[in-house]
């Protein structure tokens, strides 16, 4: 065990954790933060991420240690005084998933693309989310979303 | 005695240091719900008989809505608000649900069988109706006016033609219920899914309706993409610790000996639980739960070899002794027309075990108190049951354990989440703590629940006119209950069966052409279902229970399918064909509409061209289901690869009727989301395993649908009955895909593939047997 200090949505956090341990049972069972969820615990489906200097990183192949100065923010640190970022009105307003255990990796990962390429092709599109899963089904709604939120983008840019 | 809340707000505070210090009481969509988990004035369920164990007005006006049901994804909370705030005249957003819990809600069976808008809504309804009729009985009094004068918008009872706000001619039903006693006795009928109840208040005519049948937004879903929803995976209760399980090294092995010397060096590590072959961790945080249960080193017996090769699994199917048989139709005398046809049509389908696989491995939290109340909080989908069966497995009265249902990730049926709170119990009990277990990935899709492998063979004949005069259906399949749906008793779950406790309460379930399918008309029909032994009796990976629409996927395939392989010997264009076998109008009318939507060009396939040797090959495909009383065509457009046997779909158009829609927002992305679930069922899933264990273990190994799968164009025919009562809609949609992909296919190439899923080597054998030809 060790100190390590996280800089997570803004705040500065020290822990006493296992540097090996993954970031996301740190960020879950000693920071509070929900969004960050174990699906598979091998990388292979992204409920777990969270943005490491706004890259879409998988929080439970990252350990402390190595999260240690970086700038982590997680789905409960994308709303700004109450007001909900504009990816997330826009997966509101398509009305998009089912049960939304997943909704964490898209929503983050939705959020990284567009903050690098606010008019992603289908086909880019569909690349930047080949390696996350939502075991329901609502990949409509989802694609129906990110567009909605790269118009969205465009309009305000 | 005034209706009032379950519990206080000072109550709840009170509690609420101790027991559920992760909700935060300033959120308020999770509120309601934490209400009723703090503090109940009784934790033995509430009597159907009275109003108020369904309906409570706050003196703020906020109706408290409590259902046995839970909301597993699919948008039934809203729709439950709908149809309370239509009956009440409220504001939709004034009605908050609790769900769920066995203190606090009746009984409804939980959530199954796609019934939770067609079955249990019904008591809500008819509850709140007469909620209104109460209501407005008082306001009369209170007010010196007859009934018939009074009317109700937005919670306000007015004088008709009153002036607005004049506080003399109108009252609110939160003064009202302040005031009077809205106990009078409903008359209850049925239980379980069936339960429901009815007092003097009669529901409104649908005709009158302005709240039921609006696109209502899901109100579970803000919370959810903003952050501030609590799914159980979130339940943090004070003490706990958590958990891990550790699984035998395959079917039939027996725990010989532990070493946990490794374990020990992990700071956190609290101990190993082991109860026959039940074995488990426990530790201070979940790292060193997850570390400790790849440290201990656990000697098993060797597995037993109870799984036959995969490659021989419908060979082995096909001669296995079976268990139990059911003639589910029968019709003339198909017998003798297949002896005397012109031409007969035969064909065999086949489809694996699938895993329920769901996003989240299942999670739970127990706080067990085996001289005292044990609290479970668990995603299970029906939590009366699992408070009976962890009472039975803890040896204590029903009466002093609680469930919680709070949302997992998905279910799609008995997913594991059940055995997954099981695991917890027995840890909790052992530690003496309370302990949260959530499965690691494996755990879920090897060790998780399965949908059963099903074959059906099939027959038809035609006279020489090509009229199609006879079909027999004949299924060998493992049961879809072998664990049975209900997870009401303590061998239910596989943790138990591990400490040795017998799975006694498992039921042959068939794979059967008849019930719930669409109503072919032929003159001589016969349909069988025989169902197989499960390969291992106890514990086995590759035990079965209800995944998403039981058998229909499975039988829907070999129906649905065998329908094009008649119509094209017929040489009929596919609807057509079913068409000229229906007679039931909305089973007509859905193929019609997703005709028409599809530009279904009508001819007989395979289309013309389809043996070119072009590298992409395209076609069309229709695929029929019903369910009880709801009605699905779905028409696939696909691409094949024929050098790769690669298949895309590039269209989906999915004609829908499940008579009286409550939302048609929330129905259509149930929709669209069960076409995307189940093409990747089509394509993709299918359990895999060796002679002692199943290798799926996670999301390379059990692939499902992703992004690059899904089709360019989604589209949705939403028909519309307010005359008729609503159906289910959970399921039925997820019936009929993988025989429109199929048939598809065959339009394209002229091959028919006849075994789910329908993967790339599959069909390039498909298509190197048409080249052959």
């Amino acid at each position: 065990m060790s100190v390590a200090s996280l800089k997570v949505n803004g705040r500065v956090h020290k822990v006493d954790v296992d540097p090996k341990c993954p970031l996301l049972y740190v960020l879950r069972d000693n920071l509070e933060l929900n969004n960050p969820r174990f699906g598979c615990g091998v990388g292979q489906c992204g409920a777990c991420t969270v943005l490491v200097d706004n890259h879409a990183v998988r929080s439970c192949q990252l350990t402390v240690a190595s999260a240690v100065g970086k700038e982590i923010v997680t789905l409960e640190g994308l709303e700004n005084a109450g007001k909900p970022h504009p990816v997330q009105a826009a997966f509101i307003a398509e009305q998009t998933f089912q049960c939304g255990y997943c909704l964490n990796g898209w929503v983050m990962t939705t959020k990284a693309l567009l903050d690098r390429n606010p008019s992603p092709s289908d086909v880019e599109m569909r690349n930047a989310f080949e390696s996350l899963v939502c075991r329901c089904g609502s990949h409509v709604g989802i694609f129906a979303a990110v567009r909605r939120a790269s118009e969205s983008a465009k309009r305000s840019a | 005695m005034a209706p009032k809340l379950a519990v206080s707000r000072r109550e709840f505070v009170k509690d609420a240091g101790g027991l559920l210090i992760g909700f935060s009481l300033a959120d308020s969509a999770v509120l309601p719900r934490v209400l009723a988990a703090a503090s109940p004035e009784s934790i033995a369920a509430p009597s159907p008989s009275r109003l108020d164990s369904w309906l409570r007005i706050d003196k703020e006006g906020i109706v408290h809505v409590f259902t046995g049901k839970p909301e597993i994804g699919m948008g039934v909370s809203t729709a439950y608000a709908q149809i309370v705030a239509e009956e009440l005249d409220v504001p939709v957003d004034r009605v908050v649900l609790v769900m769920a819990d066995t203190a606090t809600t009746t009984n409804q069976g939980g959530v199954g069988g796609s019934t939770s808008i067609m079955l249990g809504s019904k008591p809500l309804r008819n509850a709140a109706a007469n909620a209104r009729y109460m209501l407005t009985q008082l306001a009369s009094r209170r007010l010196g006016v007859p009934v018939e004068q009074l009317d109700v918008t937005d919670g306000i009872v007015s004088v008709k033609g009153s002036a607005k706000g004049d506080a003399t001619k109108s009252v609110s039903y939160a003064e009202l219920a302040s005031a009077g006693d809205l106990n009078d006795a409903l008359k209850v009928s049925g239980d379980g899914f069936s339960l429901n109840v009815v007092g003097e208040g009669k529901p409104k005519d649908p005709s009158e309706y302005t709240v039921v049948g609006r696109p209502v937004p899901r109100e579970d879903l803000p919370p959810k993409i903003l952050g501030h929803f609590k799914y159980v995976t979130d339940v943090r209760v004070l003490g706990m610790l958590h958990g891990r399980v550790i699984r035998p090294s395959g079917v039939g092995a027996a725990f010989v000996s532990l070493d946990d010397s490794s374990a020990k060096a992990i700071p956190a590590y609290v101990k190993t639980v082991v109860k026959g072959n039940f074995v488990g961790v426990v530790a201070e945080n979940e790292w060193a739960a997850i570390q400790a249960a790849k440290a201990v080193k656990v000697t098993w017996t060797a597995p037993q070899r109870a799984f036959p090769e995969q490659k021989d699994l419908y060979a082995y199917m096909r001669s296995a002794q079976v268990k139990a048989s059911k003639e589910t139709l029968r019709r003339g005398d198909s017998a003798a027309a297949l002896t005397s046809a012109a031409k007969k049509v035969e064909a065999s389908y086949e489809f694996p075990f699938q895993s329920h696989a769901t996003m989240g491995p299942g999670c739970a939290v127990a706080d067990v108190h085996t001289d005292g109340i044990t609290t479970v909080w668990s995603g299970g989908q029906k939590p009366h049951d699992l408070q009976k069966g962890f009472a039975e497995l803890l040896r204590v009265p029903i009466d002093t354990v609680r469930v919680i249902w709070a949302e997992d990730a998905g279910s799609y049926g008995r997913p594991g989440f059940e055995d997954a709170a099981a695991d917890a119990v027995l840890l909790s009990e052992a530690a003496g703590k309370p302990v949260r277990v959530q499965w690691m990935r494996e755990d879920m899709t090897a060790w998780g629940t399965k949908g059963p492998a099903v074959l059906c063979d099939l027959s038809a004949a035609l006279d020489a006119q090509g009229e199609a005069t006879a079909v027999e259906f004949t299924s060998r399949a493992f049961s879809g209950g072998e664990t049975h749906f209900r997870p009401g008793d303590a061998g239910n779950y596989l943790g138990a069966q591990l400490t040795g406790i017998p799975n006694t309460s498992g039921v042959d379930e068939f794979a059967q052409w008849g019930v719930e399918s669409p109503p072919y008309v032929f003159q001589n029909v016969l349909a069988t279902a025989h169902v197989i032994p499960a390969f291992h009796d106890s514990a086995s990976p590759l035990r079965t229970t209800h995944l998403r629409d039981p058998e229909g996927p499975a039988t829907s395939f070999a129906v649905e399918s065998f329908m094009d392989e008649i119509a094209a010997a017929a040489g009929a264009d596919p609807i057509e064909f079913r068409l000229k076998h229906l007679t039931e109008p909305r089973a007509k009318a859905v193929l019609a509409a997703a005709a028409q939507k599809a530009g279904w060009d009508t001819r007989t396939s395979p289309k013309k061209g389809a043996s070119s040797s072009g590298d992409v090959a395209t076609g069309r495909g229709i695929g029929l289901s019903t369910r009880n009383g709801t009605y699905v065509a779905t028409v696939a457009e696909v691409e094949v690869n024929r050098k790769t046997g690669a298949v895309r779909v590039t269209r989906f158009v999915c004609a829908h009727d499940c008579g009286l829609i409550i939302n048609p927002e929330a129905l259509r992305t149930t929709i669209e989301a069960n076409l995307i679930q189940s093409l990747g069922r089509s394509l993709k899933e299918e359990v895999t395993f060796d002679r002692s264990n199943v290798t799926s273990m996670d999301w390379v190994t059990y692939p499902v649908a992703r992004a690059s799968d899904v089709p360019d164009r989604v589209e949705v025919v939403l028909i519309n009955h307010p005359e008729l009562p609503s159906s289910g809609a959970g399921e039925p949609s997820s019936r009929a895909t993988a025989a429109a992909i199929a048939n598809a296919v065959f339009d394209a190439t002229g091959a028919r593939v006849r075994q789910a899923p329908l993967t790339p080597a599959r069909v390039k054998a498909a298509l190197d047997g048409v080249r052959s030809l």
